[in-house]
This record gives structure tokens, sequence and C-alpha cells, in this order.
């Protein structure tokens, strides 16, 4: 399939968009739970002057860091950016769609994950080790939730292709899904989970025993920790944007006119922001969990994530 | 009503071949307490008869008086303090030690044999304590000819070498913590040895910040020993420096002013708030609930900036003073204190239903980190710890001293004895303390609130007993010639309560162990002195 320029052009805009947006929703997230618990917040752009010092500042490595250290940040910012190529951001049908499907998005962020722990064991300290351990516990668990989740969409679809599946699902109109309803759901479980938020992770802990993510990054600084920090911050973008693509997807541009363009930006940034609203509430309302409770709620995300498939099945496949 | 002195009479009584002296040691030491001295051989009895009757271990202290050491150990039951001392024969002494029946005794005793050489026989753990590498084993610090400026050193060696207790077998790892840590908080080290995320054993290395108080403390005037006093741990500045302002003015045989009286009061209650405010935050924050540790904080911050206005300074520092309070209350502070009251319960009742009525902060609170009652009473832990683990005891209620002998105070009690308990009890314990100063306000007496000072004769002693807000304070003053300070041992309710932590976490998880920790929030400065 050939492609006009323009629709290249088009897809490293979304990309960087993508990226560069990143830490505006965290900024918002923030924002978000300083009003719920009635404090002053930061700026919304205070994670981008955030990113801005630890890139000015310089890198400390511990002595036993190996190359495998110092190559972690670079390996999971690509990643996260190649994941975030392949999901439409403001239009669909772009020529990155067809570089991977969802399964291969599964691999992208477990990719970045494998050398985050190798590098929080790689250090030798303990907190690195206990972070790197929970964190393949957390994502053992969701891991499968997350493909069940894919598998029902694609199921629906009859395409693992992200794009394609909301094409589809644009296509067939408004349509309530049982199957959407439960995989909602648990790929929100999972995405809590997945990108460290409470109840399952605190990312403004300063305890170490506590820290599942923050733990193995425990020793990154300077540009080694903002790319991380970064590469979290679209991950975190990813998650959101995948559950607004998929059980919110109008307002999506299909065609490359500049009114679409603008509607899926417009679309885009209201569904984000009202998802973060809701992850707010949720955080402020919520202590996090005992450790030994996370594996309930990643059970019970699978279960929904299979219920979502189950339900497909029997329900909307026989019609 | 029993006379309370009976069991002091009695106990004394099984040592009365063996007794030097025995009396009932009034105005020089606080009024319900007995003392008597012993031979040292009878040391280890002392202990065992003791437990045997079912006494308390409260503290222990020893001075130099010409190379011959000099034990004190405090006991207590039924809000009677009972003082048995002994002096050893020899500049190289041996003596018994009181920890095959008082656990709670191991640590001062090591810390005793660092800091002064003395030997204890049958020690159930003999390592080092206090002292890391600042000063060899050769060295005693408190001993009379080891000068006080300490010695010309640019920098301290660093403790290592420590021989923490080991575990072996599949799967156990060992995690050190600190003693550096992440938040803003004091140092202390913590040996973890776990099985996955449970805990198996928990050994807390302390003394990194030792300051030598004890030693600095010799040769100052009472001024000045009340601002050493005030900053031994800061957070708990009022019940330090009461307690030693108690023990002086009993040495100097000083009646204090009854306005003076209540205005310590308002001032240890307004400690107790505050640090109780913040510590429930901080306990919210330590697991997640971020609404709960800024509320929380916004209310301390509220309470300190009041201490601010009307005392002068946010923490109440050297608010008290040798034979009084350094300033009156402004002519409004009442009524300020009264509003404030009234403006705090209301906030504390919306915020008390929050917490309350959040069931996943519940989960992360109850049944976390327990010590059982009978564990509690056997290392003789003092205030909330205690208190929520069912041993009710408030120095305020069963050893009064003015102004509480004159007021009702309420002691809330937990039987559970997990963190939710001690949440518990220090939200209660917030409205007691919040009771009593509208009571005391209300009633304030008028009057002058310092009396002048005089000068106490040479040897001259005087304990000071005070309820703090982590528990019960015990400071022992002795005078020595022209109004100077000859020895200074403030003993920190944190001594007994950090052992509870080794003990309560045990079969706790791991990332558990910061709010297990933050519950019971022992002083490492009022530890290490």
């Amino acid at each position: 399939m050939a492609y006009p320029l323009t629709a290249w052009a088009l897809a490293l805009l979304q990309t960087l968009l993508f990226i560069a947006s990143a830490p505006l929703l965290c900024g918002w997230v923030k924002r978000v739970r300083c009003a719920f618990q009635n404090r002053a917040s930061p700026p919304l752009w205070q994670p981008y002057r955030d990113l801005g010092k630890l890139f000015r500042k310089s890198v400390i490595l511990a002595e036993e860091a190996s190359w495998l250290f110092r190559a972690t940040p670079y390996i999971v910012l690509a990643a996260m950016v190649l994941a975030a190529a392949v999901i439409p951001l403001i239009a669909v049908n772009l020529p990155t769609d067809a570089i991977a499907d969802v399964i291969v998005l599964v691999g992208f962020l477990a990719l970045g994950r494998f050398f985050i722990a190798l590098a929080g064991l790689d250090i030798g300290t303990a907190f690195g080790g206990i972070g790197s351990s929970r964190e393949m516990m957390v994502s053992s668990l969701a891991e499968p939730a997350m493909l069940m989740a894919v598998f029902t969409i694609s199921m629906t679809a009859s395409s693992t292709n992200l794009s394609t599946a909301m094409h589809y699902l644009l296509q067939s109109g408004l349509v309530l899904r049982p199957s959407f309803v439960f995989t909602a759901a648990g790929l929100m479980m999972v995405a809590v989970a997945e990108s460290g938020r409470l109840p399952v992770d605190n990312p403004a802990t300063h305890l170490e025993l506590t820290m599942i993510h923050e733990g193995m990054i425990l020793e990154y600084s300077g540009r080694h920790l903002a790319l991380i920090e970064w590469a979290s911050e679209i991950k975190f973008m990813i998650y959101a944007v995948l559950i607004a693509d998929i059980f919110l997807p109008w307002g999506i541009a299909t065609r490359v006119t500049p009114w679409e363009l603008l509607s899926g930006v417009v679309a885009i940034t209201v569904k984000l922001a009202l998802l973060a609203v809701l992850l707010g509430a949720v955080e402020s309302g919520l202590a996090k969990m005992r450790l030994f409770r996370v594996p309930e709620f990643l059970n019970l995300a699978f279960l929904l994530c299979l219920l979502g498939l189950l339900s497909h099945i029997i329900l909307e496949v026989a019609i | 009503m029993m006379e309370p002195s009976v069991w002091a009479v009695d106990f004394a009584a099984q040592f009365r071949e063996k007794v030097v002296a025995f009396r009932r040691s009034s105005p020089s030491i606080q009024a319900p307490c007995y003392r008597f001295s012993v031979m040292p051989e009878e040391w280890g009895g002392v202990a065992a008869e003791a437990a045997r009757a079912g006494l308390r271990w409260s503290g222990l202290w020893a001075e130099d008086q010409n190379n011959r050491i000099d034990l004190t150990v405090v006991l207590e039951k039924d809000g009677v303090y009972l003082l048995v001392q002994t002096r050893t024969a020899d500049d190289s002494p041996s003596i018994a030690s009181h920890g095959l029946y008082y656990p709670a005794a191991d640590r001062s005793e090591r810390r005793l044999a660092d800091l002064f050489g003395i030997a204890f026989r049958d020690q159930a753990d003999s390592r080092r304590w206090i002292r890391h590498q600042a000063w060899t084993e050769l060295e005693t610090p408190l001993r009379k000819t080891y000068p006080r400026s300490g010695r010309d050193e640019t920098s301290t060696r660093a403790d290592s070498g420590y021989p923490f207790l080991g575990a072996q077998g599949t799967g156990v790892c060992e995690i050190p913590v600190g003693p550096i840590h992440a938040g803003i908080i004091e140092p202390g080290h913590f040996r973890f040895q776990a099985v996955g995320e449970m805990i198996l054993n928990l050994e807390a290395r302390l003394g990194y910040v030792h300051k030598g108080i004890e030693k600095i403390a010799e040769g100052r005037d009472p001024e000045g020993l009340a601002r050493l006093a005030g900053r031994v741990s800061g957070d708990a500045t009022v019940a330090h420096t009461w307690a030693a302002c108690m023990a002086m003015e009993h040495a100097a045989g000083i009646e204090i002013s009854t306005r003076a009286l209540a205005l310590r009061a308002i001032l240890a209650e307004r400690e107790r708030i505050i640090n109780h405010l913040g510590d429930i935050g901080a306990i919210c924050g330590d697991v997640g609930f971020a609404f709960g540790q800024y509320q929380f904080g916004r209310l301390r911050e509220r309470c300190l900036r009041l201490n601010a206005e009307l005392f002068g300074h946010r923490l109440m520092m050297d608010t008290i003073v040798p034979g009084g309070v350094y300033s009156d209350l402004p002519s409004e502070g009442g009524h300020r204190l009264l509003e404030e009251g009234i403006e705090l319960r209301q906030e504390l009742e919306e915020l008390s239903v929050i917490l309350d009525e959040n069931p996943s902060l519940q989960d992360r609170w109850s049944t976390t980190g327990i010590l059982t009652t009978e564990a509690a009473r056997m290392l003789g832990v003092l205030g909330y710890v205690a208190r929520a683990s069912g041993v009710d005891f408030d120095v305020r209620r069963d050893a009064p001293y003015a102004p509480y002998d004159t007021l009702k105070v309420h002691v809330p009690v937990a039987m559970e004895g997990d963190v939710a308990a001690r949440v518990r009890v220090r939200q209660e314990e917030i409205d007691v303390a919040l009771d009593l100063i509208d009571e005391l306000v209300s009633v304030l007496p008028a009057g002058s609130c310092r009396m002048p000072w005089s000068v106490p004769a040479s040897d001259a002693e005087g304990l000071g007993c005070v309820e703090g807000w982590r528990g019960e304070h015990l400071t022992y003053v002795r005078f020595g010639p022209d109004n100077t300070i000859a020895r200074f041992y403030p003993r920190d309710p944190s001594v007994l309560n950090w052992p509870a932590l080794e003990r309560l976490i045990i079969g706790n998880i791991v990332p558990d162990f910061p709010v297990c920790n933050k519950s019971l929030n022992g002083s490492y400065s009022g530890h290490d002195l």
C-alpha cells in the first residue's frame, strides 16, 4: 500500500504530538489530584520544567553500573516512542498504523519494562531488586489481562490492527457491546497498575521500601532519569489514549482534512482530560493497597477481560 | 483507697539486710517516689524481685563518682516510683545485668557499657550499641576523666563492621535501609531479613545522632540546661524542657506558681496536639492517602502559627525555663486558644469520618504491625504505643504532677495494638488535650509566671517525670557546686519504644514497614542523646 508523502508527514507529526503532549497529561492529572485534595497545584507545564531541569543536570552513575544501565533509558524511550507511533491519536489510517498491530504494541511495552527491570537489578542495590521483582509480579498478572482485552477488540473488528479496528468501530456506529463494558473496566485496572498509579503504586512516595516503579529507577539521575520519566509519561498516555480510542472512538479524523484533524485534536483532548479527572478522583479517594492485594486486583482485571471475551463469543458472535 | 506505697516498703523490706539506706525521698526527688541503695552483689536480685512483684522497668543511668560508678534503676508500679541505687566496688566495674528479667534494660545497659566501661554479666546481647567508631572500646566518654570538649578530630570514622544478626536459607534476602533515608527524617539503619516480601527479622541500628548531650550538660547553669534539654528531641522540646526544669526545681526546692504550671500544661498539651496531627497525616501519607496527609498537615500548620503568635516559637522551644515559663500568655491568648479549639474540633470531626469510612485506608491499618499486650508489657513501652496495646498507663493520671493533680485526665486505650489502634488512640488523645486546654485556660490562675531561682546545695538532686506526647519522660539532674549541673540524664520514651518496632514488624510485609515505623514514631535524637 502506497501512502502519499503528506500522510507520512502527518503520521510523524502525530507521533511527535503524542510524545510532546505526554508530560502535559501528567501535569493535568497532578492538577486534578491537587484540586481533589484541596491544595494549590503546580502549573500545567511543571512536568516540562522538571524534564528540562533533569536534562541540564549531569549524570551520576553507580560504580557497579554496566552498559545495560546506561543503555536502558534510550531503549525504554525508543520502545515507548515506537509504541506511541502505532496508536492513532488524532487520525486513523495513517502509514505508521501498518507498522505494528496491538500485540506488537503490548510487546513494545513489555520490552521497555524488561529493560527497566534489568537496570534495577544491574546496579545491585536492594531497592532496585525489590522494585524489579515487584514490577515483574505486577506485569506478569497485568499482561494476560491486557492481551485478553486486546483479543476481545480484535475479535470484534476481525483485525489486530488498531487503526483497522477503530475504523470498524466508527463505521458500525453506536452499539452497546456488553463485551466492551467488561473490557473497558478491566483495561482501566490494567492501565492503573501498569502505569504505576494509585492504588497499585504511589508515584509521589519517598519511601523506598514501598516503591515499585520508583524503586527500579532510584539510582538514575540527570539525563537518564529525564528519559525514563519521559518514557513513563508516554506510557501513561499510551494507556489513556488506548482506552479513549477503543471505547470512545468518536471524533477521531478518518480523512485528512484540516477540519477533521482539528476536531480530532479537540476530541482526544476532551477525552483525555475527562479520563484524567476520573483517575484523579480515584487516586485521591483511595489509599495504596497492600502489596499482596495487588494480585487480587489484577486477577479481577483479568476476570473482567475474560468475561468481556466470553460475552463477545456468547452474545455478539452468534448474532 | 489503698496506700499506694505499701508495695514499695514491702519490696525494700526483702533487702533489709542488705539495704544501705531507705527513705521516702522528698522533696529532692518527686513526691510519690522511694529510693534505697543495695550492695552491688544484690543488683541482679533487685531485678529478679522487681519482676516477680510486677514492677515496670523505666530507666537506668549511671554516674562516675571518683572512678566508682553509681547505678540507678527506676521501677514503677501503680504510679509509685522506686529508685534503686548501687555503687560499684572499683574502677573496672562488673555487675549483673537486668536484661534477664527486663528485656527493656538491654539497650540501656549496652549504652552504659559503651559510655562508662561497665561490664554487665549475663547480658543476652553484649554488642556495642551507642558506640559507633567515634571512640574506641577502651575509652569511656562519660567518665569524669574524659574531656568534656571531646577529642580534637577533624572527622569521625564511619561505623562499619557492626555484627548484625544473620539469617540463612533458600530465598532469604537481606535488605539494608538507611541510615540516610529519602524523606526528611532522622538517620537510623534498619536491617531486614525477608523471604519475598515477608519480614523474618528486623534489626535497628541507632546512634547516628549521638551528640554527647549528657557530657555537654555538665557544668551548665540551670537556664543553659533547660535550653539543652529543649534540644534533646526537637519534636518533644516542651516535654523534655519541662522534665528537666521539674528535676532542677525539685533539687532547688522551688515551688512554681500555679499560673506557670497551668501554662506549662497548655504548652505540653499543644505539643501533643501538633505532633499527633502531624503524625496522623504522615501515617495517611505513608499508605498513599495524600488527602489525609495534606489536611492534617494543614491543621498542624494552623496550630504552629498560633504557637508562634502566642508563645513566640512555632514548636514552643525555650518557652519553659527554670522557675516557670519565659513569658506570660498575651491577654487575648486564652480567647484565641478556646477559639482555635472549637474550630479544630469541627474539622477533626469531619476528617475522622473520612478516615473511618475509607475502607482502603482501614484495610492498610487494621491488623498491620500488631504489638500484643503481653509484648507491650514485657518491653515496657510507653505512651500511645502502650495504650494502643491495652497497657493503661499515663503519668498525668497515675502519678499526677501539678497541674494535672487537680484535673481529670481521660486516658484512651485500645486493645488491638495495630496501626489503626495507634491512630485511633492518638485521635482521641487530641480530643482529650483540647478539653484539658479548655479547662486550663478557663480557670487560669492569676499571678506571676516565673519564680526567682535559688541556688541549690551542691549534690542536690531531682527527678522530673512528665507525660510528653510520646509517653513518660524521666529526667535526672544532680547539681554540683556553684549552681552548675553535675549530671543530666533525660530518658526519652523512645528508648523503650524503639525495641517494640523490631517485634511488631515480624510477619508483616516489607512495604508496610514505613507505616508501622511512623505509627510508633520513636525519636532518633532522643534515643541517641
